[in-house]
């Protein structure tokens, strides 16, 4: 028999930091004294993710969410609500400034899954279940209700851009392939999302295939094409199954291929593969590729919109991008525009990593602050130590550091900062991160996938790497640094494509924010953050008892010392991991 | 299956509208939804899955149906297991091995108690079905 | 056509619409810099040195590659302009070896060019070449990929103007460079030596494999009878090499410099064209008149030749099995004037000066290359080697007074001069086949319809109620679709839609050859083109038949064209070759 009712009790890291123990401890006391074993089960749960309202207590079923919980109140809890039913007012989590409980709570509305509508809903192997959803109803509505000029006009309105990382109007670029004549057009979805820690794209493809599939079609009877290509990468096997298995189930019900729906429009849609290049997700080097050319941009103008695939005006969007236009169609363009802020509307996905309690995909509306995402969303900085700056846009993208906490997030406000949205990543970082590691890693990711065509980004990108590299090995020299911003600037506006063009945004941005990291690596010689391996040493001094802990966890048994000895780390063997700093309980390892 | 007009594709819609809303229609008390995204079949979820069907086989659970779907965003506690029956409330499991797949079939489904330390929050609303709908 | 208003810094430009803003920039006197540019090819935009403003925007635009818009306004030179051009070309160089004392394209090199203009004295950079060795197993064309700033012009040239696709971007980023497909080396790949790729260089990274020490040893060693024969394309483009204009004929200072570098005979291969003429005239007629197999394909060609054997070998029948007139007057000189002059073949030495590089390849290709008991042709040196040579020789070519070749195998008809250039050979058999057919003259020897430079010219031609279906291609890149249209004929089984076919590898025929001064693009072409007519023009005979050194040869030595001697000496064969070797 099910218990009539359950008090979960929040047992993240921060919550029972906070008494959370000892507040659980006394509910179940309580919970006995009434008699209500039976009846009433405690719970502990994760993290809530709201870890600035911690304790939280929840009851459910009626949903109550109690905020800051001292284990005082528990006699109340039990006596008011469980016993006699009357919630406890004051417990009751309240917007700031509202004088009554509020029934929307923050946490939840923070996010908003419009393009995540359906992952971990349905099944995205059995078609029906997306029906089920409202799916296909949007081409159902264009098909029958709505014509052509109508659905642009719609998506024009809706102020949708590109998800991509352009953030183009995706409604003026169906616009440029509506208006130019030609025999063939084509629709291409982007999905060879190639940023470092980015998976916003393979999970709405695993998790909702029909989705983009259902938006293709739309734009194909807008501008009128009738073949798609979706350009997938090969890493992601799991979506380009259920990206085939979707097209399939989705051409036995005529949702796709001939006369869709008994009407006269068709339209097909195919796969292609890429083959493990980040610059095929540039859009005129993914053409190239589906063309079965070696994947190098091109100059733009013309734009892809125009002349794009065999040099047919090609519509090109990204896969997060396609998979709003159903919702925007069934719900309408003044409804999603209500969404976000005044130039950048509707949510975005991101893919919060990093140091984060709550690392995962989430969906906010434009204009959610950093702080909300790293702090609510996100439950806050993993080790309490102080956030140093959040990465966005990927390899592409900058820097945001404290002191831009509470800029609402959007395509503008970002570039202002000097970053960018990119396609979604956002990597969190704190002090043990160093700055000057993180931008020599991205660096080795764009030296790494640039096509070679473009002297600037071939060689000046390698030469930047270079110069980073020599910096965390403590042979920089501050002349470097002018000779950085030198080729970013060459770079940035000689460079063909987006790839070169933004390769030395993380530098820029790094250079800006945090210059004296960059000194402190070429002139003191040192590593602040403690990462870079050449620069720093351990040693053991003389709080050492001899313990034998360090030596137990070093991985190539470089710590000699008997026990109850001081023991001594072999400087030429050490490897600089700090599995004996982390693992000493003495203070009796320096770290320099 | 054939080829839908837009009637079919409409009957369609509905007919499994109801079906999905009602926990009872198929003759089953609730279900079981598993993640099964990269990152959760990188976590384990299959295992996870196979444990479950497993338990209910032993215990004997025959009204509850198993479902597989993407990506719920919670990637930290992966794998991520929602359970829904008409009886209980709607609650998200995280963080579940095969031990704990064992503990949700046999406390959740048979017990009816909630199982301690994996709880988690569905972290955001439905924007198809929003909350009462 | 209504044309576009722009302002290009403050000047106001009108201009149709589809000019780049780099051309639009060349009418007042804008000069953009530019260095993967080149008007033969579609912009490749890669090498970031063209970039220019356009008020209103924060980005740069590739004036190579942009077309003007309505009411733009570019700024082609201001600080931050010059500051970003200048670090493209610093990071260029910090890859390049530098070493342009020891490179062929000392004086004569793009980036040495830019490098003056844009007034470098220190590159910043870290000095950083990837060690790729050197490919020379063509012999005739050498790969330096150390020296190659990825430009992309061999590789588009080989790929969209040749169509022969030997040349292709390989690996990724700064580890880029250009080589055959699955790094084959070019002998492996389907190189047809044509060497376009290094007439389009615009450094000293892939060039005509320098033989003149060869011939340098040769000529001091003087133990060999060294003999020299010039093509007719030399003769209009060897000037640019010492400043004179594109077209200015200098064969009479061509004889006197080979005079004086130390040849013993100075012959001209014209000569030999009109001697081509007389076989492969002939053979035409024969195949036409009786039956022969339809079209008959010109082979004077090794480029093409090569090309024929790898890529169309359904076509073999069809080739004239005349040799080149290279080879041809290689044969005579080591049979009839050996005979004529009292020297022993094998104390003869055998230069050929020609714009060609696949020329080094021809002179090996295959047995009857040796018909006259040793190599006909010991070897061929480029108009850009020869050049080099003069200058070595302290020769002032300029200032030459004009000599005349060595009569024997060395006065030529208008007929033989045209070979150089596109049409050139068709005009010339047409000439003499005219006369084999009808036995009579022509009033006008000149046949417009075959000259200038559409890819692919096609003319019947009227001998006297005779038509003779005739078609003329040049840039490898056009020959498919012509050889396709023969295909499709002959496949259903019908008529041949032409009876000859003349094929030169290299876009305007000779004179635009692979070996020949570095820079040709159409405009010089046209020159060098213009040069070669007017040669003939003042040519004392204008058909090949007419030149009494060709009676005499048959006369003395060959007896009848096509005859027993004629064809062990002047006939070839064709063979299979695979397009990959590996």
């Amino acid at each position: 028999m099910a218990y009539k009712n359950y008090i979960l009790i929040c047992a993240g890291t921060a919550c029972e930091s906070n008494k959370g123990i000892a507040l659980y401890d006394a509910l179940e006391k309580e919970i006995k004294a009434a008699g209500l074993e039976s009846e009433v089960q405690l719970v502990k749960t994760g993290c809530f993710g709201f870890c600035s309202e911690g304790p939280i207590v929840k009851i459910l079923p009626d949903e109550s969410f109690y905020v800051r919980v001292k284990p005082e109140d528990a006699k109340e809890i039990i006596s008011e609500h469980m016993v006699k039913g009357r919630k406890v007012e004051r417990l009751l989590y309240k917007e700031i400034g509202a004088e009554k409980a509020s029934e929307e709570i923050g946490f939840y509305h923070k996010q908003f899954r419009i393009v995540l509508r359906n992952c971990a809903v349905i099944n995205p192997e059995i078609i029906d279940e997306y029906i089920a959803r409202d799916g296909y109803a949007a081409i159902e509505k264009a098909l029958f209700e709505l014509t052509p000029d109508d659905v642009l006009q719609e998506i024009k309105d809706s102020g949708l851009r590109g998800r991509g990382g352009a953030g183009f109007p995706t409604g003026m670029k169906w616009g440029f392939t509506k208006g130019t004549d030609a025999d063939q057009k084509y629709i291409v979805c982007n999905a060879d999302e190639g940023d470092p820690g980015a998976y916003m794209d393979r999970s709405v493809l695993e998790g909702d295939p029909h989705s983009v599939l259902e938006a293709m079609s739309i734009a194909g009877y807008t501008v009128g094409a009738n073949k798609g290509f979706i350009y997938i990468r090969a890493e992601y096997p799991l979506a380009i199954d259920r990206l085939n298995l979707a097209i399939k189930q989705a051409k036995e019900y005529g949702l796709l291929g001939d006369n869709i729906l008994g009407t006269d429009f068709s339209f097909d849609i195919e796969l292609r593969l890429g083959a493990g290049a980040f610059v095929c997700g540039e859009e005129t080097a993914l053409l190239a590729s589906i063309e079965g050319n070696r994947g190098m941009p091109i100059p733009r103008p013309p734009f892809p919109a125009v002349k794009g695939l065999w040099g047919k005006p090609t519509v090109i969007n990204n896969v997060e991008t396609w998979a709003n236009i159903p919702v925007i169609l069934l719900k309408g363009s003044k409804w999603f525009s209500s969404i976000g802020t005044e130039t950048s509307k509707g949510t975005k996905v991101f893919a919060l990593t990093g140091k984060v309690n709550n690392i995962g995909l989430i969906e906010v509306p434009m204009g959610t602050t950093l702080r909300e995402i790293i702090y609510e969303v996100g439950g806050g900085i993993a080790s309490g130590k102080p956030f140093k700056a959040a990465q966005t846009g990927g390899p592409s993208g900058g820097c945001i550091t404290p002191q831009f906490l509470d800029t609402p997030i959007d395509y503008e406000s970002l570039q202002s900062i000097g970053s960018m949205m990119g396609s979604g990543g956002m990597i969190v970082m704190d002090e043990d991160d160093c700055i000057v590691d993180v931008t020599k890693f991205y660096l080795e990711f764009t030296v790494d996938e640039s096509c070679g065509k473009c002297a600037p980004c071939r060689i000046g990108g390698r030469t930047c790497y270079n110069i980073l590299d020599r910096f965390t090995k403590g042979q920089g020299k501050m002349e470097d640094l002018q000779q950085l911003k030198d080729i970013s600037l060459a770079m940035r506006k000689a460079s063909l494509c987006g790839l070169g063009q933004t390769a030395s945004n993380p530098i820029m941005s790094t250079l800006k924010y945090f210059p004296e990291e960059y000194r402190a690596h070429i002139e003191d010689n040192t590593c602040p953050a403690g990462k870079c391996k050449d620069m720093i040493t351990f040693t053991i001094n003389d709080k050492c008892i001899g313990c034998t802990a360090c030596a137990r966890v070093c991985p190539v048994n470089c710590i000699e010392g008997k026990v109850k000895e001081a023991h001594v780390i072999d400087q030429a063997a050490c490897i600089k991991c700090g599995q004996c700093f982390n693992t000493c309980k003495f203070d009796a390892i320096d770290r320099v | 299956m054939s080829k839908l007009t837009l009637d079919d594709l409409r009957k369609l819609r509905d007919d499994k509208k109801k079906s999905m809303s009602q926990r009872d229609s198929e003759g089953k008390r609730g279900e079981i939804i598993i993640g099964m995204g990269t990152c959760g079949i990188a976590a384990g979820a299959k295992v996870a899955f196979d444990a479950m069907l497993d338990e209910m086989e032993k215990v004997g659970v025959t009204d509850i149906s198993i479902k597989q779907t993407g990506c719920m965003g919670l990637c930290f506690s992966e794998p991520t297991v929602e359970v829904s029956t008409s009886d209980m409330p709607h609650v998200v499991y995280g963080n579940v091995d095969e031990e704990t797949a064992r503990r949700i079939v046999r406390d959740h489904l048979v017990g009816k108690a909630l199982v301690s330390d994996h709880i988690f929050d569905k972290p955001s609303i439905d924007i198809i079905n929003p909350a009462g709908n | 056509m209504k044309l576009i208003e722009l302002e290009i810094n403050g000047i106001p430009v009108s201009v149709e619409a589809g000019t780049t803003i780099l051309d639009a920039a060349k009418q007042v006197g804008v000069k953009i810099p530019t260095l993967c540019y080149h008007a033969d090819l579609e912009p490749w935009a890669a090498c970031g040195i063209c970039v220019v403003k356009a008020e209103g925007s924060p980005k740069m635009l590739r004036a190579c590659a942009t077309t003007v818009a309505p009411g733009m306004k570019i700024i082609t030179h201001d600080p931050e302009i010059v500051q970003v051009r200048r670090t493209v070309l610093e990071l260029t160089l910090s890859t390049h070896p530098n070493d342009c004392l020891k490179c062929g394209r000392n004086g004569n090199c793009e980036l040495q060019t830019l490098s003056e203009e844009f007034g470098i004295r220190e590159i910043p950079y870290e000095h950083r070449v990837n060690e790729i060795p050197i490919d020379n197993t063509t012999g005739s064309i050498v790969l330096n990929p150390e020296k190659c700033i990825k430009c992309g012009r061999c590789a588009k040239v080989c790929q969209d103007m040749q169509n022969v696709w030997a040349l292709e971007f390989i690996g990724r980023g700064d580890d880029t460079r250009i080589a055959p497909a699955a790094d084959v080396t070019l002998e492996e790949s389907p190189c047809i030596k044509c060497g376009q790729c290094s007439a389009h260089c615009p450094v000293g990274a892939i060039y005509e494999n320098d033989q003149t020490q060869t011939v340098w040893n040769a000529i001091r060693e003087g133990e060999k009878h060294c003999v020299v024969q010039i093509a007719p394309a030399v003769r209009v483009a060897i000037g640019e090499a010492f400043g004179m204009e594109p077209g200015e004929i200098m064969t009479g200072q061509l004889y006197a410099a080979l005079r004086r570098i130390g040849f013993d005979a100075v012959f001209d291969t014209n000569f030999s064209a009109d001697l081509t003429i007389i076989e492969e005239g002939n053979e035409f007629v024969k195949r036409f008149t009786g039956g022969g197999v339809m079209p008959q394909i010109t082979s004077c060609c090794p480029s093409w030749t090569d090309y024929m054997e790898k890529y169309a070998t359904d076509f073999i029948p069809n080739f004239s099995s005349a040799k080149s007139p290279q080879q041809m007057l290689g044969a005579m000189a080591k049979t009839y004037y050996a005979e004529q002059s009292k020297v022993e073949a094998e104390d003869m030495f055998v230069v050929s000066v020609m714009p060609c590089t696949a020329k080094k390849f021809e002179v090996s290709r295959c047995e009857s290359m040796g018909a006259s008991g040793f190599q006909d042709v010991d070897v061929s040196i480029t108009t850009r080697e020869l050049a080099r040579m003069i200058k070595q020789a302290g020769i002032d070519f300029n200032r030459l007074p004009e000599e005349e070749a060595d009569h024997l195998l060395g006065d030529y008809s208008g007929a033989g001069t045209i070979f150089g250039v596109t049409g050139g050979v068709m005009e010339a058999a047409l000439r003499s086949a005219y006369f084999l057919i009808t036995k009579e003259d022509l009033e006008d020897v000149n046949f417009m319809e075959v000259r200038g430079m559409e890819g692919v010219k096609s003319a019947e031609i009227d001998i006297k109620g005779t038509k003779v279906r005739v078609a003329v291609a040049h840039q490898m890149g056009n020959v498919e679709a012509l050889l396709n249209e023969i295909r499709a004929a002959r496949d259903a089984g019908e008529e041949t839609p032409y009876h000859f076919i003349e094929v030169m590898a290299c876009r305007g025929g000779c004179i635009g050859g692979g070996g020949q001064p570095h820079g040709a693009t159409d405009e010089i072409r046209a020159k060098r083109t213009a040069g070669i007519y007017s040669d003939d023009e003042k040519s004392v005979q204008r058909c090949s038949h007419h030149n009494p050194m060709i009676t005499k040869i048959y006369k003395e030595f060959l007896g009848e064209p096509l005859g027993h001697k004629a064809h062990e000496l002047l006939h070839t064969d064709y063979q299979e070759r695979e397009v990959y070797k590996k």
